[in-house]
Parts: structure tokens; C-alpha cells; sequence
């Protein structure tokens, strides 16, 4: 399929995702419940975490790379987002049209997309398929074919997606806000190119690209579900065994997200959307779970947030309200995201930043951060570990972010100690500065 | 027309997520989970049989009624000591009165207010303190509110829930700033949207008399009149043991679920019988209709055009299961007929396809769409969407074609198997739209017995572009068809 296509068509998607959005609240393992997660290394030293479950007899396989959209050469952006089309467009001796065949009779499903520090793959299919799924995973990973026909096609149509989009505000305003953010690094660039960027980009860039990114050392994998860790040695070898041994990455130095400034995206449109950006914080940063437990009171994703209550609840003035800590691998930020009627927009921007204020220089009380404590970490499985999918998506993402194999069951403790004086010098260090402010809509009366 | 509902969630793309662990890698759909999805939404069949014990062999799937009628789902799946617990309500967006569209939604949303029993916020707080999660969605036909929860609270949710079942505290207080929020989420979802703009009208102009041509949501008009008196009104005549359905999924037992719903759900008096869920139907259609929205923000046109067809409850010989199969064969995903002819072979589509809805109550829907790239106008993708349909009518479709469709869904069924919520939600609907747990076992069975000649006799019977709607959505400056 076309994981690069962001302009699907009112008629595919629009209100049925209305649906499906707020139907994924899910299955779980709590994270007192133990999530039995082994590590597997194969004889060629593939490494993959497992967690072995019969229940259903399906197996999810979930992997990444490193090295997404940031390495994108300059002047060829776009690389990154075009590559992930192409892994089922072809591989070994199947053309486009043959893999696809294969695939869909093995009943198999795979997919591929780039963010911008990496690029994910995955697969999940029924366990007694396994065998002919992973011999088209491996040939997928190891041996794209990369064939100008599906290069063209998957090409024009991202470009398609592209010229849809020219004119829609809210992504004119994306685009501004990441290059007035971070400036001239590689995160402010557009992940899906440009025409004439994507123009310029050849087979041979591709497998360059290939070759570069997708290597063992650089390598993150998943297993959930029907099938052993003796068996998932010898796949592994044969899916990824003959991959290069080491990544060649270019260099992708840190940026400090350029705050202190308001861009304004006038639009003449029925509600405004106002977005914040306050400095973020690095995750292995001692204060990390404090500015998380923070955040989680200020406007994290419940009913009970204080800009939930102040924005919504008591006055009406938006359906949504939320602060989120963004972490990349070279900049973090802590974003506050809104929309409202445009009348009240400069009343809604004054109340965010009043309740901002009131977080920075009085913090939180002993009762917000109790349960703000019992919320996030009951919440952790609800939200990481609902389906097979999300759980090998966790083992992947736990590994990136090296915060070992018991994770899972040290996170609890780590948040417990978590004091009121942490909660407190996080909401200083994070919204103390003057943010970034976007207001998309039309032009706030009165000016800001 | 989409299968619309409406969340209460304000969701955040973020918030959605525990956030300590990275973005959000998410992955696009694919037409494989297009059809999962198609799978998940299904509903069925015939009466309920209130009261009559029935036993699902393959999922270990049972059903019973409470003496004052609510029926009630279990459907065990010990993998975690988590449950998710819903209550489904025999109401939608459809079945308001005149005048009064929005209030099935509006209503959803008074729901977490406060009760006699406890002040507003105590049920969320309650939630929330143990990590758990909420939400509530309206769709045409139903009303559902579910709790994600550790095993051991579950009684609790039960508590709460049949306490809001009825005893909410309506005042205009409470009303006013709802209605407001209400307002922006309109403004939100719609205005904001040419593509959900022209979808409403679109529907509008379909359905010429049923009131699936009136958005969940409501018309903006509407929904800035409605009071407490309508609120209160709609409470009264629909929230009732009677005309719900609880479903229980996870580490639970049937013996368990049935204590607790009789401690709680038991202890709501019956409310009065509802007559029979009749809506006013569809007339003969007879001409062809377009509708066209011009905007500023679109640069690539694009067009839908959709037919009324059967839904598996208005269905009764296998027509519902065979647009299933034509949907995915004509337009279901990267392998379908339109997909690879506009897409792959004549490279003339960013995007094409055709997709059914079969879980309608009423009437439903079946669509193709695309949109042109490069060169390529807006009239070209038409014309070969619209030969893939005539190429259908005239020849039909090949064996080999129809196997590999059932095998999509029949995997469907097994992969939708690993998510407790997905299980919930295809018992929940089924139940809620008058449908049976036998309707959902057998439902593999009559797929796998529908044949080609069915699917080409479904698509010459409802495909007549003589009796369709069209919607154009195109940029500021470019003429109509």
C-alpha cells in the first residue's frame, strides 16, 4: 500500500475514523501484570525481544532502523517516506505485481513508513503461514528490487498528495512551524518531499539509501504471539542474517527549537487553532518523569487536566485541549495544541497562558500528583500493550530508547518517587520561557 | 454514506498515548485493514431473542438477559487481568425527532455530568485513579459508553454506570457550556472540513426521507436550540435496562458478570416498552443527482458516487455478504479491479476505490471514489471507475477473484481476535442493532457461501448510475462537470 499518501479522500476515511478513533480503547496487560519478554539472539547475532503468546495463532513482527527522514540527502528529501513504498513494489525474483500476489496468499499483511530518526517495518500474519510470510519479509528487507515502473508510480503519487495539500491551511501552517522551530536542521525539512526533490531522487539513491540505513548493527526487532524463541533464531537469521553488518549514517547534530516568537497563519476560517511550544525535556534527564507527571496534570490526554477543566469543562470554549512532551532524537518540546471559536481565540490563548503561569510558579498539590502517579501508571499498558501490535511496537521502542528489559516493571517505582519538589522545578525549567505561539484562523482581534 | 459516530473524547493526536515512550510510529491502513475494519463493523440478522440463553462454541461467547430486560455479552479473554465494559443503548442520531437533530450526541456528552448520587467528575476521577480509560460514541443507531479498567474494578464501573443510567442531574447550568463545547466540536469536525462539508450534503441529498440524510452531529441551526426540556425528554424515553445491551470483554466469567450486573444493572427498574425502531424509509429513486462544493483549500478534485443498498439487517438472502465481496473485489485495496487498472496499469489515480457499509439498522450505502494525478482530469477517473462497474454488471467477477476476497475476511476474523475492544464493539453492535451472537458465528459460513454469480447480480441490481449521487469536490476556480 502507499503509507505515503496523507491525502486520502473524503470518501475513504473521513467519518468512519471519527468511529475508529475513539473505538481503539483496548485489551491489556497492566503493568503489574507481568509481560514475560525474552531476548533472542540468533547464531549470526540478530538480536529480538519476545513475548510468546498461543491465545491467537497470530505472530506480529515489528522492527526499525535508525536513521529516518534526517538522512534524506539534501536536495533529494523525500527519500525516506519514498523508499517505505517500495518494499512490497518488488523484491528478489518477484516483480511488483507477483510479490503483492504472494502476499496477499499468505495472508499477510506488511508495512513499512519512515519518521524522521527511523524507518519501521512491519508484519503480521497467521502462524501457520509463517514460513512463506517471512520468506517475502526477507527478500523485502534484504533484496528490494527497486524498479523504475513502481519508482515512478509511487513517485507521481506522492507528488499527488502533495498538490492536493498546496492549499490547505493547516498545512501551509506545518510547514512554517516546523522551519520557524527549527530553523535550518534536518527536522525542518518536509518528510515528504517536494516536487522538484523528489524528482532528483534516482534508483541509485535508493539503494544507497538501502544499504546505508538498513543494517544488523542498527537494527530493533519485536516478536509477539505464536511462536517460539528457538524458532524465532533461526527466522531472524534468514530474515535479516544477510544484511550488512554496519550502518552508515550521516550525522544529525542536536537543535534547540527556536521559541519566543508568534507566527501568525491567517486564514478566514470558522475556528482558530492556537499550538504553544515550550522547551522540552531529554529523556535519560533525571527530571524527565517530573516534567512527565507535570505535563500529565497540565494538559495530559484525561478527562481531568487542569486546561480540560479550565478550557472546556468550565467554559465552553473548545471540544479539544492538550499538552504532549515531544521527544525526537535531537530536540525535545512540551506542545500545547487547541482549536476554538475564533471570536474567543485571544480569551482561550490568555487562559492557557494563565494556567501555564499559575503551573510554573506554583506547581502541583500532593493530591493532583497522587493521581497523576496512579493514572500514568496504570495507564501505560492500556495505552502500549492493548493488542499484539502494540506490544511488539513497545518492545521496539523500549530498545531505541535503551531503557532496558525490565522497564516494564521498574517504571512504576521510578514514578512513585517522584516528588512534589521535582513536579515543581520541572514546571520552572519547562514553562518559565516565552513559547512559540502559532494561531492559524483569522487574525485575533485586537492583535496578541 | 461513512459509517459516522461521534467520540466524546477530545482526544489529542498526542494524548492518546502514554507519551514517555516516543511519538506515535503509527502506520497507515492498508486495504487489508481496510477489510478488517469492514469485518469489524458487521452486524446482522434478525430479532433478538431477549432472554434465551446462547452460547458462542468459538469465541466461548455468552448471552443472558437481567429480569428487567437489559441483555447482557460476556466474552471471556483471559490474556490480562483487564476488562473492558460497555453499555450499549438502542439510540441513535436516526431515531430523534424532527427538529431536534444532535441530540442522540448532545445527550452523550451530559452523560458525565453529575448524578444524585455523585458530583461530576467522581466517575472520571474514579477511572482514573486506577489508569484506567473512557469514552462514548453515537452513531446513526446506537449509543455506547465503555470503560477500560483492571479486572478487579469492574464492579465499580457497573456502580457508576447504572447509576447514570438514571439518575443524572439535568440543569441549565450543566447544558449551556456542553452545548457550547458541542459548537466548537462541530466547528472542528465540519466546518472546518470541505471534505466533511460536502459529505453531509451528500448524504443529505441520498437519503430523500429516511434520517440517516441528517449528520449524528446535527444540523449547527438545531443543535444551538437544544435545552434541557429536549435533553431531559430523550433521557427519559430512552435510557432504560430495557433498551440496553452491556457487553463485558476480558478476565471475567459469565457467572461473575451475572452477580455483578444483578447487584447493580438489576436494581434499575424496567422503563416503559419502546415501539419497534420504525424510521421512515426510503421512496423510489429515479433520477441521477450530483452535488458539487467548490473551495479555496482543495488544489485536486476528487469524486464519490454512491447508491442505496441493502445493510445486513435490512437483507434477508445473502445480498449484504455478496456487496461485501464486490466491494472488495471492485475496490477494496491495492489488489481490486480499480485499484490496479486506474492506479497501477493506466497510472491516471493518486487514489480510487469502492468500500460498503453492511452495519446499518436501515438502508445503507456503497460508494466508489478516486481522484486524478498528474495529467490526468477529474472526468478520466470517473469514466474508469465507471467502466470497472459496468465491466462487472456485464461480465461479473472470476472464482478465483471471489476466494481471495473471502480469504481476506476470513483472516479478519481471526486477527480481529487479538484486540478485546474490536471483539467488544463487533458484539456490541451487532447486539445493539437488533442482531444475535449466532448472526456473528455464522457470519464466516455465509461468506464463504456467497458465489461470483451473486456478487454480479448484487452489482447489476444496485449499481445504476441512473438512480446514484455524485459529489464533487473541486478547487475554487475550476468549472463543475
Amino acid at each position: 500500500m502507499q503509507p505515503a499518501l496523507r491525502h486520502r479522500i473524503a470518501w475513504t476515511v473521513a467519518a468512519t475514523i471519527l468511529a475508529i478513533v475513539f473505538l481503539t480503547l483496548p485489551a491489556i496487560m497492566p503493568a503489574r501484570a507481568a509481560v514475560k519478554i525474552q531476548e533472542v539472539v540468533s547464531e549470526k547475532g540478530v538480536k529480538a525481544w519476545l513475548v510468546e503468546d498461543y491465545t491467537v495463532p497470530i505472530i506480529s513482527l515489528r522492527f526499525a532502523f535508525r536513521g529516518g527522514s534526517t538522512q534524506d540527502p539534501v536536495g533529494k528529501e523525500g527519500l525516506a517516506n519514498l523508499i517505505t513504498t517500495l518494499f512490497d513494489e518488488g523484491a528478489g525474483d518477484l516483480d511488483s505485481d507477483a510479490f503483492q500476489i504472494r502476499l496477499d496468499d499468505a495472508g499477510a499483511e506488511m508495512r513499512f513508513s519512515a519518521s524522521r530518526d527511523s524507518i519501521s517495518g512491519a508484519m503480521r500474519m497467521l502462524a501457520d503461514e509463517r514460513d512463506e510470510a517471512l520468506g517475502l519479509l526477507k527478500i523485502a528487507v534484504g533484496q528490494p528490487r527497486f524498479d523504475q515502473n513502481p519508482i515512478d508510480r509511487m513517485r507521481a503519487q506522492i507528488v499527488a498528495g502533495i498538490v492536493a495539500g498546496a492549499r490547505d491551511p493547516g498545512r501551509a501552517a506545518a510547514v512554517a512551524w516546523r522551519k520557524a522551530i527549527y530553523g535550518d536542521h534536518a527536522y525542518a525539512r518536509e518528510d515528504e518531499g517536494t516536487e522538484a526533490t523528489l524528482a532528483a531522487i534516482t534508483q541509485e539513491d535508493l539503494r544507497t539509501f538501502h544499504h546505508d540505513v538498513f543494517a544488523r548493527d542498527n537494527l530493533f526487532v519485536g516478536v509477539v504471539g505464536a511462536i517460539d524463541a528457538e524458532t524465532l533464531k533461526r527466522e531472524l537469521d534468514r530474515v535479516f542474517g544477510d544484511l550488512p553488518e554496519k550502518a552508515k549514517l550521516a550525522a544529525v547534530g542536536p537543535v534547540v527549537p527556536k521559541l519566543d516568537q508568534e507566527l501568525d497563519v491567517t486564514y478566514d476560517l470558522p475556528q482558530t487553532s492556537l499550538t504553544l511550544a515550550y522547551p522540552g525535556i531529554e529523556r535519560d534527564d533525571p527530571l524527565f518523569f517530573g516534567a512527565y507527571l507535570m505535563n500529565h496534570i497540565l494538559g495530559g490526554g484525561t478527562f481531568t487536566s487542569r486546561l480540560f477543566n479550565e478550557v472546556r469543562e468550565k467554559r465552553g470554549l473548545a471540544y479539544s485541549v492538550d499538552s504532549s512532551l515531544i521527544n525526537y532524537d535531537h530536540a525535545s518540546a512540551l506542545v500545547i495544541s487547541t482549536a476554538t471559536r475564533s471570536d474567543r481565540a485571544a480569551d482561550t490563548l490568555k487562559i492557557i497562558r494563565d494556567e501555564v503561569k499559575r503551573m510554573a510558579d506554583g506547581g502541583v498539590t500532593a493530591e493532583e500528583l497522587a493521581a497523576a502517579k496512579k493514572y500514568v501508571i496504570g495507564a501505560y499498558a492500556i495505552s502500549n500493550l492493548d493488542t499484539s501490535g502494540a506490544i511488539s511496537r513497545t518492545l521496539v521502542d523500549l530498545q531505541m530508547g535503551d531503557l532496558g528489559i525490565d522497564y516494564i516493571d521498574r517504571r512504576e517505582a521510578i514514578i512513585d518517587a517522584v516528588t512534589l519538589d521535582q513536579v515543581a522545578e520541572a514546571a520552572r525549567r519547562l514553562l518559565t520561557a516565552a513559547p512559540a505561539v502559532m494561531v492559524v484562523g483569522p487574525e485575533l482581534p485586537g492583535g496578541e | 454514506m461513512t459509517n459516522n459516530s461521534l467520540g466524546f473524547d477530545p482526544a489529542g493526536r498526542y494524548t492518546a498515548r502514554a507519551t514517555d515512550v516516543f511519538e506515535d510510529r503509527g502506520m497507515s491502513h492498508t486495504g487489508r485493514a481496510r477489510a478488517l475494519l469492514l469485518a469489524l463493523s458487521l452486524s446482522f440478522g434478525t430479532a433478538a431473542g431477549a432472554g434465551a440463553q446462547e452460547r458462542s462454541v468459538e469465541n466461548g461467547v455468552s448471552q443472558f438477559a437481567l429480569a428487567n430486560g437489559m441483555q447482557v455479552v460476556v466474552i471471556p479473554d483471559h490474556r490480562a487481568p483487564i476488562v473492558t465494559h460497555m453499555v450499549w443503548y438502542k439510540v441513535g442520531s436516526a431515531d430523534e425527532p424532527p427538529g431536534k437533530s444532535g441530540i442522540a450526541h448532545f445527550f452523550e456528552h451530559l452523560m458525565f455530568k453529575g448524578t444524585k448520587n455523585h458530583k461530576a467528575g467522581e466517575f472520571g476521577a474514579a477511572i482514573a485513579a486506577i489508569g484506567g480509560s473512557e469514552n462514548a460514541f453515537t452513531s446513526y443507531d446506537y449509543t455506547a459508553y465503555h470503560q477500560t479498567v483492571e479486572a478487579d474494578a469492574l464492579e465499580t464501573m457497573m456502580t457508576f454506570e447504572a447509576d447514570r443510567m438514571r439518575n443524572l442531574i439535568l440543569t441549565d447550568e450543566v447544558i449551556g457550556p456542553e452545548r457550547d463545547v458541542i459548537l466548537e466540536e462541530r466547528r472542528s469536525r465540519v466546518e472546518t472540513s470541505p471534505d466533511a462539508l460536502l459529505d453531509e450534503e451528500k448524504d443529505a441529498t441520498l437519503y430523500q426521507n429516511h434520517p440517516y440524510r441528517i449528520p449524528v452531529i446535527g444540523w449547527m441551526h438545531e443543535i444551538e436550540q437544544l435545552n434541557r426540556a429536549d435533553a431531559v425528554a430523550f433521557y427519559d424515553r430512552y435510557y432504560a435496562p430495557n433498551n440496553a445491551v452491556l457487553v463485558v470483554a476480558g478476565d471475567v466469567d459469565e457467572a461473575t458478570v451475572r452477580r455483578l450486573a444483578d447487584k447493580t444493572y438489576g436494581l434499575v427498574p424496567r422503563g416503559p416498552d419502546l415501539p419497534p425502531r420504525v424510521r421512515p424509509q426510503e421512496p423510489e429513486h429515479n433520477t441521477r443527482r450530483t452535488v458539487t462544493l467548490k473551495d479555496a483549500r482543495i488544489s485536486v478534485p476528487s469524486f464519490g458516487t454512491s447508491w442505496l443498498a441493502p445493510s445486513y439487517t435490512t437483507d434477508s438472502d445473502g445480498e449484504a455478504e455478496a456487496l461485501d465481496i464486490l466491494s472488495e473485489v471492485l475496490g477494496g485495496g491495492t489488489r481490486s479491479r480499480i485499484h490496479q487498472e486506474l492506479v497501477v496499469r493506466q497510472g491516471i489515480a493518486s487514489s480510487a476505490g469502492a468500500y460498503y457499509s453492511g452495519s446499518l439498522l436501515d438502508t445503507t450505502s456503497f460508494t466508489v471514489y478516486g481522484a486524478p494525478r498528474g495529467a490526468a482530469t477529474l472526468e478520466q477517473i470517473e469514466a474508469a471507475v465507471r467502466a470497472e462497474v459496468a465491466k462487472i454488471v456485464k461480465d461479473g467477477v472470476t472464482a478465483d477473484e471471489v476466494e481471495k476476497a473471502k480469504t481476506r475476511f476470513l483472516r479478519s476474523v481471526i486477527f480481529a481476535r487479538d484486540s478485546q475492544s474490536s471483539m467488544a464493539n463487533i458484539y456490541g453492535a451487532t447486539l445493539a442493532t437488533g442482531g444475535t451472537i449466532a448472526d456473528i458465528d455464522e457470519w464466516p459460513d455465509r461468506i464463504k457461501a456467497v458465489t461470483a454469480e451473486q456478487v454480479r447480480a448484487v452489482a447489476a441490481k444496485y449499481l445504476d448510475y441512473d438512480r446514484s449521487v455524485t459529489g464533487y469536490l473541486l478547487p475554487a476556480d475550476q468549472a463543475p462537470n
